[in-house]
């Protein structure tokens, strides 16, 4: 498969990274590897296989809905560096 | 004479239990070789000299009184820098994780506190795992203590902090193989438990379908120990599952009469390098005459496993590290225009190009257009990867083949692609499957460097492969040698 810088651009913003012209040109040249590689497995009839997002068959886990002790505020709050009366601080998204 | 820190836990623990060396003694032995030997092979992030220490004194205490009881009391632990410690750093050896201090512990760590573990440090690895050499590190890179010219294998430092007497043994997670080609490259035992039999809360998560704690040790004994104290549902990960407790150590019995052992063909093929491809038919005769019967038989779909793992691993990281965007915890950038921006130089700054990378190529196959193509494709492949291995089973009681084709590669020769490392392709059907899985040295190639044995077993019988793996150990010797660093 033939991939552009365009992709690459598309999939970088997607992925919320920002990419160096240098980054971008290294990762069209490896992916197109990366990918033909990947394009064997086309070798394999799957028409009729079901896909296994999970190796246990998991059904949801329920637990009773009771109140327990959480972690404390400011124990959480520790690990950002903008917080403002006990809550985390981001840029203005509404005017 | 044998050095305190050659010693395997067992050993160490019975030392202990007969007071013929106390805990803080044992500590301070074990750190002040890492001052002296780590600078070598940089196996660890994070030491904690001082933490380490008091809590010795405590657990001599708690012995002296006769209240610590646990086979692993006052032994010392290395876990890898994943796993969530509260209060002690837990990098990820990412820039992203570099100030990061979790307000939690993770399960297996609370578990192994509870039997009076000492944790000594946290262990270097790839950037969030990725990588299979510990080259890619955002601090420095991993040296085997076999040979500092050559890699330790990874995601993590435990083969080389084993292997190197740095600690009593060592906890990581196993996403493709990361416990068991380091332990293969450092002539040290792992063991990746089958998925679900342990906890992964507080596992700091990369591929969350793939990966399981297991333990790295110098010997079986060791590895059956550790998984005794880590074992178990943990209502906190909605992917542990119920099964019983089962005492592990009941498992090291000499006598494998009778067990029927696969090799598949695809895993003894020309590409494995033949002092490698010698050491395992070595140990598959020495398995035969020990009275196990062995057979080769054919796993095509082998070949395939490698792919559907790149996929889906890298499909399950950038959806799993979507979590860090600069906000509640990690790397925030100093400057940024608006949210958006915050979260893109956040990310683009605090994540190495590896992760980059990979992020990149898991968004891709999730994209629209390529999404059914690859990982609904790959998700599929698994399907046939486990219904082989589900067929073989019906056979065999263990399959058996090299951990990795070759021994330790020199560093800096990294494998010709960087995302995709086709000598993966021996572990990850492990991984894919859910299947638990050891790796046990079985010999040493001309340059004096470790090889891997690696045994696959049924899902939550890794009392089989403990059993062959010490029926294995106990006929041979190649656990005894250890690495002079």
């Amino acid at each position: 498969m033939k991939l552009t810088k365009d992709t690459i651009e598309h999939i970088a913003e997607l992925a919320r990274l920002d990419l160096t012209d240098n980054e971008k040109e290294e990762l069209v040249f490896e992916m197109e590897k990366v990918i033909s590689h990947f394009d064997k497995l086309g070798e394999l009839d799957t028409l009729y296989v079901k896909a296994t997002e999970h190796i246990i068959p998991l059904k949801n886990v329920f637990r009773e809905d009771e109140v327990e002790n959480s972690f404390n505020r400011e124990k959480m709050l520790k690990n950002t560096s903008k917080k403002e009366d006990g809550c985390f601080k981001v840029p203005k998204i509404l005017e | 004479m044998v050095e305190l820190c050659d010693l395997t836990v067992h050993q160490l623990s019975d030392l202990i239990k007969n007071k013929k060396i106390g805990v803080v003694e044992l500590t301070k032995t074990v750190i002040d070789r890492i001052k002296k030997a780590d600078e070598k092979i940089a196996s660890y992030i994070t030491v904690l000299e001082e933490d380490a220490i008091k809590q010795s004194e405590k657990i001599q205490d708690k012995i002296n009184k006769k209240n610590a009881n646990s086979p692993l009391a006052g032994i010392p632990m290395a876990l890898a820098d994943n796993i969530c410690t509260k209060g002690i750093k837990t990098t990820c050896a990412s820039k992203m994780l570099e100030n990061f201090i979790p307000p939690y512990s993770a399960t297996v760590y609370d578990s192994l506190l509870s039997e009076d573990v000492v944790l000594i440090g946290k262990l270097n690895m790839d950037e969030f795992s990725m990588g299979s050499l510990t080259e890619n590190s955002y601090y420095k890179p991993c040296k085997n203590p076999w040979n500092t010219d050559r890699v330790a294998g990874g995601s993590n430092g435990g083969g080389a902090a084993v292997a190197a007497g740095l600690t009593g043994f060592a906890l990581a997670s196993d996403t493709g193989g990361s416990i068991r080609q380091p332990a293969s490259f450092c002539g040290v035992v792992a063991l990746k438990p089958t998925y679900g039999l342990v906890s992964r809360y507080g596992l700091i998560a990369s591929a969350s379908s793939l990966e399981q704690i297991g333990p790295i040790t110098k010997d079986v004994t060791d590895c059956a120990l550790v998984l005794n104290a880590i074992q178990g549902h943990d209502k906190r990960d909605s992917t542990s599952i119920k099964v019983g407790y089962t005492d592990y150590t009941s498992a090291l019995v000499d006598d494998i009469k009778g067990m029927v052992i696969g090799i598949p063909k695809e895993y003894i093929t020309q590409e494995v390098e033949p002092e490698v491809k010698n050491a395992v038919l070595n140990a598959v005769k020495i398995l035969t005459n020990l009275g196990a019967k062995c057979e080769e038989f054919s796993l095509p779909i082998a070949k395939y496993a490698a792919l559907a793992y790149y996929i889906i691993s890298s499909a399950e990281a950038s959806s799993n590290l979507a979590r860090y965007d600069g906000v509640k915890y990690g790397y925030r950038a100093k400057e940024y225009r608006d949210l958006l921006d915050l979260y893109i130089k956040s990310r683009s700054e605090g994540f190495g190009k590896e992760v980059k990378k990979r992020i990149i190529l898991g968004t891709f196959v999730l994209s629209s257009g390529y999404y059914d193509k690859y990982y609904k494709k790959a998700l599929k492949v698994r399907t046939l990867i486990n219904e082989a291995f589900i067929k073989a089973f019906n056979k065999y009681d263990a399959i058996i083949g090299p951990t990795v084709p070759r021994t330790a590669y020199k560093t800096g020769e990294k494998p010709k692609e960087s995302i995709i490392n086709i000598d993966d392709m021996y572990t990850v059907s492990a991984n894919i499957a859910g299947l638990p899985s050891m790796s046990i040295p079985c010999g040493m190639d001309k340059n004096g460097l470790p090889i891997g044995l690696q045994l696959v077993g049924k899902p939550f019988r890794e009392s089989n492969l403990l059993k062959l793996a010490y029926t294995f150990e106990q006929n041979t010797d190649f656990h005894k040698r250890r690495a002079r660093i």
